[in-house]
This record gives C-alpha cells, sequence and structure tokens, in this order.
C-alpha cells in the first residue's frame, strides 16, 4: 500500500531529505508505504486474488488516500 | 438526554467526555465495550478520542471493524446522532460514516497544544450555542489529524456548509499557515449530510471548565444537551 500520487507523504519526504544528507542526491522523490505478508491456506489461484482484493478494499488498504498491488506467491 | 460512550482497546479520552456529558447534559453515559454488539437505547452515540488498537495500520482501521461498530452504522442510519472526536473521528472516517481521511501530520509530530477554531456552521446539534464566525480556542493532540479527502469532495463539503469547524489564527483569519497539521482547506470536523454525525480533532471536552484552563469547549455539550433535552 502506498499513498496515492497528489496525496502529501511527509515521510517519503523527509526519508528523501535524509538520503539527501547522506549524499544521495540522485533521489528525485520517495513515497513511504507499507508491506504485508499473508499466508493462505487456499491454493486456487483465482480465489485468492479475489479473496486478497476483498481484504485489500474492505481494510488493508484506505483506498480514498491509497492505491494496492499485490502478488500471489507460491 | 441518554447517550452512550463506545470504550475501544486504547480509547483514553472516554472518561473526559464522559465527564462533560454528565456534569453539562446532566445523565452520566453508559460506556459500552467494543466487543459488545449491542447498544442501549440513547440520543447520542460517542466515539472519543484515543490510540484504538494501537492505530495499528491506519489510525481507527482496527475500530472501524469492531463488533460494535455494526450497531454504531446502524444507529446512525436511522438518525441517532454520533460524535467523533480525534480518533473517534479517523474511525468515522475508516468506518465510511464520514468522507475523506485523516492522515500524518505535515510535520510528521505528535501536536499536542491549544489552537484556534473558526465555527463555520452553527447549523447543528453539536454547534448551535457559538456564534457563526466565532473564534474558540480547542485543544488538540494527535499525530494523524491532517484532513485529505479528493477536491470534488472538499468542493462538496464546502458548498452544502458541511465543515464545522476549520483551523485559523488567534485573529480568525484562515490560511493555510494557520493549520498545526496540513489539514485540506483548514479542515478541522465535518458533519454528514444531515448533520447528524460530527468528526472532529479538536477535543471539546478538555476545556469545559475554567478550571481546566478554558471553557471554550462547554457550548458544544451545552448544545447537544439542549437539542436532546426530552
Amino acid at each position: 500500500m502506498t499513498l496515492k500520487q497528489g496525496v502529501l507523504d511527509p515521510q517519503g519526504k523527509a526519508i528523501a531529505n535524509a538520503l539527501h544528507a547522506l549524499g544521495f542526491d540522485s533521489v528525485e522523490g520517495v513515497r513511504q508505504g507499507k508491506f504485508l505478508e499473508l499466508d493462505l491456506k487456499d491454493t486456487d489461484k483465482a480465489s485468492v486474488e479475489k479473496n486478497v482484493k476483498s481484504m485489500c478494499e474492505r481494510l488493508l488498504a484506505n483506498t480514498v488516500i491509497e492505491d494496492y498491488a499485490f502478488e500471489v506467491l507460491k | 438526554m441518554k447517550s452512550a460512550v463506545i470504550v475501544f482497546p486504547g480509547s483514553n479520552c472516554d472518561r473526559d467526555v464522559a465527564v462533560a456529558l454528565g456534569r453539562i447534559a446532566g445523565h452520566a453515559p453508559t460506556m459500552v465495550w467494543h466487543g459488545d454488539r449491542a447498544i442501549p437505547k440513547v440520543d447520542l452515540i460517542v466515539l472519543p478520542g484515543g490510540f484504538s488498537y494501537g492505530d495499528y495500520l491506519r489510525s481507527g482501521a482496527m475500530a472501524a471493524h469492531s463488533p460494535v461498530m455494526t450497531e454504531v452504522a446502524a444507529r446512525s442510519k436511522q438518525g441517532v446522532p454520533v460524535l467523533g472526536i480525534c480518533n473517534g473521528f479517523q474511525i468515522l472516517t475508516e468506518a465510511g460514516l464520514l468522507p475523506g481521511a485523516l492522515v500524518r501530520n505535515a510535520g510528521l509530530r505528535f501536536i499536542c497544544r491549544d489552537v484556534h477554531l473558526k465555527v463555520e456552521s452553527t447549523e447543528s446539534m453539536y454547534t448551535r450555542r457559538y456564534k457563526r464566525g466565532q473564534v474558540i480556542r480547542i485543544p488538540i493532540a494527535h499525530a494523524d489529524g491532517n484532513y485529505r479527502a479528493d477536491a470534488k469532495t472538499l468542493d462538496r463539503l464546502e458548498g452544502e456548509g458541511l465543515v464545522a469547524v476549520r483551523y485559523c489564527s488567534p485573529s480568525g483569519e484562515v490560511g493555510e499557515q494557520h493549520t498545526p497539521n496540513g489539514s485540506a482547506r483548514n479542515i478541522a470536523g465535518i458533519f454528514n449530510e444531515r448533520r447528524t454525525v460530527l468528526g472532529l480533532m479538536p477535543h471539546p471536552e478538555r476545556l469545559i471548565e475554567p478550571a481546566l484552563g478554558g471553557s471554550d469547549g462547554r457550548p458544544f455539550f451545552e448544545g447537544i444537551a439542549e437539542a436532546l433535552a426530552a
């Protein structure tokens, strides 16, 4: 989950400033987000995707301010 | 007037608001644990300030899905007034009872101090005892009070007079430099369409008598008591 483009990300901005202070001048911007790992007992990919999408919409992301993306790994 | 204060794990302003309601409205509220599915028949439901669930995931995100919230949403739909203060406001947006979202303060710091607010609308049970445009001094105490919504939502809130209070200077000027947390259009509190639901970041319950350092929050509870007197 990351904040949508256009939503001010003060933490990302502070991290970018810190990277600049360390001399990483090539950093043009930082967006901070969250990374979650879910263990699911489901094995059917289509149903996993449907489930995780629903989890993201209902709880894991706040779609007013955040975008989300997920990947299913075996 | 009967009221209920919902207590979540991590609520810490539940007692303050209970004292304010008890003293000013004359009836001590029923404290309802978040895990309960039933709420007694009341005229007002309050979601208090605090740090429900330790602000895990996002402030208010976990509490918005507490068992009791299904009943809060149902009562709200029936027209029962719901007041969310600070964390309560965050919970109301996460539960979809109010639009927008509250994100990290623009300055990244937790801010605990008095701020000045301009009362934008007095057409509600919460703000009826103030004058339109009145500047009041009320404390804030939050890290995630930066109100965000898309431009269309902000225009609608302003157009329909659903902005309750805005951050301002002591003399009432509303400018970006007077928002302590970066909130869009200085928004500190908003109503739902029927003005039965109010969410606000500042804590009126903390300033209800001079011994507490001020009483600008008192008319807020007087208005509630007056509107709901039965």
